[in-house]
């Protein structure tokens, strides 16, 4: 079947309308549109929206298959209303090669639940040492346009400096993992009130903060872009917002989980808390939503980390950092920006579509939802609420923080260039 | 209710003073010819020391076995775990063979807490010491020996340390013991004042209940108490401080600094000390330090914890502060 | 306590129990033809009382030092594991010890046994002495251990359903010992 009619959906979360699919693209948008000779969604006042586009996920393979690979990470983000992932490098081998970036961008083609874009890594190994071969990477299939060390930071100032400058032949984008190594050697969480009660080493916001004061002086002073990823402290959106006024081309990304968890959950020792960046306060949290409702910070990006549980069920210094979230995303973000009255849902759509595509120069992803353009969609239905049950993943990992926690929204829906993906809540 | 002690901040005052009076009676068994208690017979107790501390673990054993139980020491060095089995695997073979109590030691903040509360073992945790975070016994043992020193053997049953001035000096950040002794001599009425050079204060400290000062010499006189911390040489290389010599000359307590303490104060040290460093000799030796009486109030201590946590069907501690997990 | 007092009856008044005690101490005397070894151990709380009484009533007879002391069984209890560790009372051994002395062990009632087959325990960890006796104020019998008292204040004959309360003026206000019905109150239940 090549027509579907979705019915009596919130375009951008406005006045129901249909939608027509034909094929690959969007044929029509409209009130009263004719079902003949389609399958009908009935939308029932879901919120349609572009597919996601997520500029940070850990996809794993090639080398950690046993947390995750590229199908079981597209099938989670198909799940979570995604139709486009940005996978990082910190692969094993690292994606710094054109060779590795071709295999996981064919890997995601031939699944088909979701594009994936990979990030080619900055340096060589990740080491920080030597630049990674950009221009190939990018001329290769996969057109690499992000380019990242992510899990580590690019702390040498003229790395840094070349890595910007280099890639501005082609229009690629590094992505800066913000952190000072020094200032965070035997780092565990948050340094505060609770690292100085708990005992566990500190990770001061100054680690972050001076990464980015630096990187966006050095986009300046080269005249380059700069993306800056998982931003996490009141004084990074400070910086943020002062490179901006200044007319600095610096873009931020923000976790779902930094917009929801503070440090405090820390004191329960458990580690599927343990993130890099850590959890901060609720000083941070309030700073970092208010930034994403007035773009300073730009996007929401979900620093999907999966690890299996044996990385996780153990003491806190000996465990993994990060946390799943593709497959929660959008009902954090609901909870933390919609229901606060700080973004609506156009707003959404711009925050975790529109732009994150733009920065990542993702094709055919993040346009508007009008007649002509691709069929990428994810149909919302944002009167649910329910308890996260990680039992009921598509991720091979279950590190999510927010087990048993109630959240709104839930994704009914989503097709990938015409092609429905996940269909009631199932994977196809 | 909780049947473990993992943290001094979860104690209320009348559980603490509950454990100093019952390690009161304790510390009489010492004096008997027969120095052993049949209390726990049949309970198993295992040691579980993922670091090397060997007085800690010679002072729980001491009084495991006073209390008649069946004793286990697992040194996690040439064990299992130095081959990569995890802290899991390990606490659940040892309760596979009936251990009623484990008491751990270890290097990383919070993995008693973990195990107290992960639902792995059914056994009750005792926290012999974790990463920078706590050791309750030791800050019990040392709220014992101030006790006895400033209130009175006798005269201290049933008695906090309201009103006793007690200054802790040395190495905060990386320190448990100071960590544990904010918490209880708070909890039991003193006023503690911590001193340290900046370096080596954690970020933060300004939230807990104490004083903080970066001058030995104007606290000294106000001291009812003065307990000295190790301070490791290590920490030289990474900047906390110039050299040895300046961190003593500012920080270390010598024969002229005690003088200024009022007469009746005492100076106290967990162990081991580092003699030159942050005491000299002739403090260590001398009748006013309170190091030796520590160890030996430390067998009472732990044999008052462990009879309060196990000697019965519940154990007599309260805990009022719900930190479990969910 | 009043309300307690008005459905228990009273089975010793103070100066019965003064009475009791001062026979005893003839007894012990008698007995231990001089009572020039005797060392009295009380087992706390209100036994401990009764061994200081008995003790002073001794040195009146033989005009001589006795020594007393406390002997605390909590840790030796056969029951421990049946409820939460209770709170540790005082054991004080008089300065010359017990090896080769006379001990009597005093306590206020004397009931299923447990208690004393724990101060026997108790006792042997502190030192060996000649000879162990007992000496109660009230004997309410039901037996569970092949123990008897050397001295008694009291035979009283009860059912398992009434309790026997043991009330003194150091640790009560009062000197009595109550027969009444199972229930809380204050003083010691037996």
């Amino acid at each position: 079947m090549s027509k579907i009619l979705i019915r009596g959906a919130k375009v951008l979360g406005g006045e129901p309308q249909d939608v027509l699919i034909d094929g690959q693209t969007i044929a029509e948008v409209g009130a009263g549109l004719s079902a003949e000779g389609a399958e009908v969604v009935e939308a029932g006042g879901k919120v349609l929206l572009p597919g996601l586009v997520d500029l940070h996920t850990h996809l794993r393979e090639p080398g950690r298959e046993d947390s995750e690979t590229v199908l079981t990470g597209t099938r989670a983000a198909a799940s979570g209303g995604y139709t486009a992932v940005f996978a990082m490098a910190n692969t094993f081998p690292v994606a710094d090669t054109a060779g590795v970036v071709e295999q996981v961008w064919r890997l995601g083609r031939e699944h088909g639940y979701c594009d994936v874009q990979p990030v080619g890594a900055v340096t060589v190994g990740l080491e920080g040492r030597k630049l990674a071969e950009l221009g190939a990477m990018h001329e290769s299939a996969a057109g690499v346009t992000v380019f990242s060390d992510d899990g580590k930071c690019v702390d040498d100032a003229v790395i840094m400096r070349r890595a910007l400058e280099y890639v501005k032949a082609f229009g690629g984008v590094v992505a800066q993992h913000a952190q000072e190594p020094r200032l965070t050697e035997g780092a565990q969480m948050n340094e505060g009130v609770v690292s100085a009660e708990l005992g566990l080493g500190g990770w001061p916001a100054v680690a972050e903060e001076s990464i980015i004061a630096r990187d966006v002086l050095l986009a300046e002073h080269v005249g380059s872009r700069v993306h800056i990823c998982h931003l996490s402290t009141a004084g990074s959106v400070e910086i943020v917002r002062w490179a901006k006024s200044r007319g600095i081309d610096v873009t931020a990304e923000v976790t779902p989980h930094h917009l929801l968890l503070t440090d405090e959950l820390v004191r329960t020792y458990n580690p599927v808390y343990k993130v890099n960046p850590p959890l901060r306060t609720e000083r941070d949290v309030l700073a970092l939503r208010e930034a994403l409702a007035d773009g300073t910070i730009d996007i929401v990006a979900t620093d999907h980390a999966p690890h299996p549980h044996e990385d996780k069920d153990c003491e806190w210094a000996a465990a993994a950092m990060g946390m799943v979230g593709l497959e929660t995303a959008l009902s954090v973000v609901q909870e933390t920006m919609v229901e606060t009255g700080l973004l609506d849902w156009a707003g959404v759509a711009d925050r975790m579509s529109s732009k994150p595509a733009k920065i990542g120069r993702a094709a055919g992803h993040g346009r508007p939802v009008s007649a002509g353009e691709p069929a990428n969609l994810t149909l919302v239905d944002t009167a649910y609420r329910g308890s996260v049950d990680p039992a009921g993943f598509a991720s091979r990992s279950r590190n999510t923080p927010y087990e048993g926690r109630e959240l709104p929204g839930r994704v009914t829906h989503t097709w990938l260039r015409g092609k429905a993906t996940l269909v009631d809540g199932k994977l196809t | 209710m909780q049947r473990h002690l993992i943290s001094a901040a979860d104690l209320t005052r009348d559980d603490a003073v509950l454990i100093l009076d019952t390690a009161e009676e304790m510390a009489r068994v010492a004096d008997r010819p027969i120095k052993k208690l049949p209390t726990l017979r049949g309970r198993t107790i295992v040691n579980l020391f993922f670091e090397d501390s060997t007085r800690t673990r010679i002072s729980f054993e001491a009084a495991e076995k006073r209390l008649s139980a069946d004793v286990i020491n697992f040194s996690a060095k040439g064990s299992s775990v130095s081959k990569g089995e995890s802290l899991k695997d390990t606490a659940q073979t040892l309760e596979a063979m009936g251990v009623d109590a484990v008491v751990i030691r270890h290097g990383a903040s919070g993995a008693p807490y973990r195990l107290a509360n992960s639902g792995w073992i059914d056994a009750a945790v005792i926290n012999a010491g974790d990463g920078t975070h706590q050791h309750p016994t030791q800050a019990l043992l040392d709220a014992f020996t101030m006790r006895r020193r400033l209130v009175g053997r006798d005269a201290g049953l049933g008695q906090d340390l309201d009103g006793k001035r007690i200054t802790i000096v040395g190495d905060i950040l990386h320190g448990r013991v100071a960590r544990s002794n904010v918490d209880l001599l708070h909890t039991l009425g003193a006023e503690v004042t911590l001193v340290a050079p900046p370096t080596l204060l954690p970020v933060g400290v300004e939230t807990w209940p104490c004083e903080v000062s970066y001058d030995l010499d104007s606290t000294l006189p106000k001291s009812d108490a003065v307990m000295m911390l190790r301070v490791q040489r290590e920490r030289m290389n990474a900047a906390f401080f110039p050299t040895e010599r300046e961190y003593s000359r500012r920080y270390g307590l010598d024969g002229d600094r005690m003088a200024r303490m009022p007469e009746h104060a005492i100076v106290m040290h967990p162990g081991p000390m580092v003699r030159g460093m942050e005491i000299t000799a002739e403090v260590a030796d001398s009748e006013r330090c309170t190091a030796i009486e520590q160890v030996a109030n430390g067998v009472s201590i732990r044999m008052a914890v462990l009879y309060l946590l196990l000697g019965g069907n519940e154990p007599a501690v309260s805990h009022p502060r719900n930190t479990e997990e969910k | 306590m009043d309300t307690q007092a008005s459905d228990a009856r009273p089975v010793l008044e103070g100066p019965d129990i003064a009475r009791v005690l001062t026979r005893i101490a003839h007894e012990i005397v008698e007995r231990a033809k001089g009572a020039d070894d005797v060392v009295l151990l009380g087992i706390p709380t209100r036994g401990v009382f009764l061994a200081q009484r008995l003790a002073a009533k001794l040195e009146e007879i033989t005009d001589r030092k006795i020594p007393v002391g406390s002997l605390d069984i909590t840790m030796y209890r056969d029951d421990l594991r049946l409820q939460p560790p209770r709170a540790l009372a005082r054991t004080e051994i008089p300065g010359d010890g017990v090896d080769g002395r006379l001990v009597v062990l005093v306590d206020d009632v004397l009931f299923s046994g447990r208690t004393i087959r724990a101060a026997l325990d108790a006792l042997s960890d502190i030192g060996r002495p000649r000879a162990v006796q007992l000496a109660v104020l009230v004997d309410r019998g039901h037996r569970e251990l092949p123990i008897r008292a050397d001295y008694v204040g009291k035979n009283l004959p009860t059912s398992l359903r009434e309790t026997v309360k043991v009330q003194l003026a150091e640790e009560d206000g009062r000197d009595t010992v109550l027969l009444g019905a199972k229930r809380t109150a204050t003083g010691a239940q037996h």
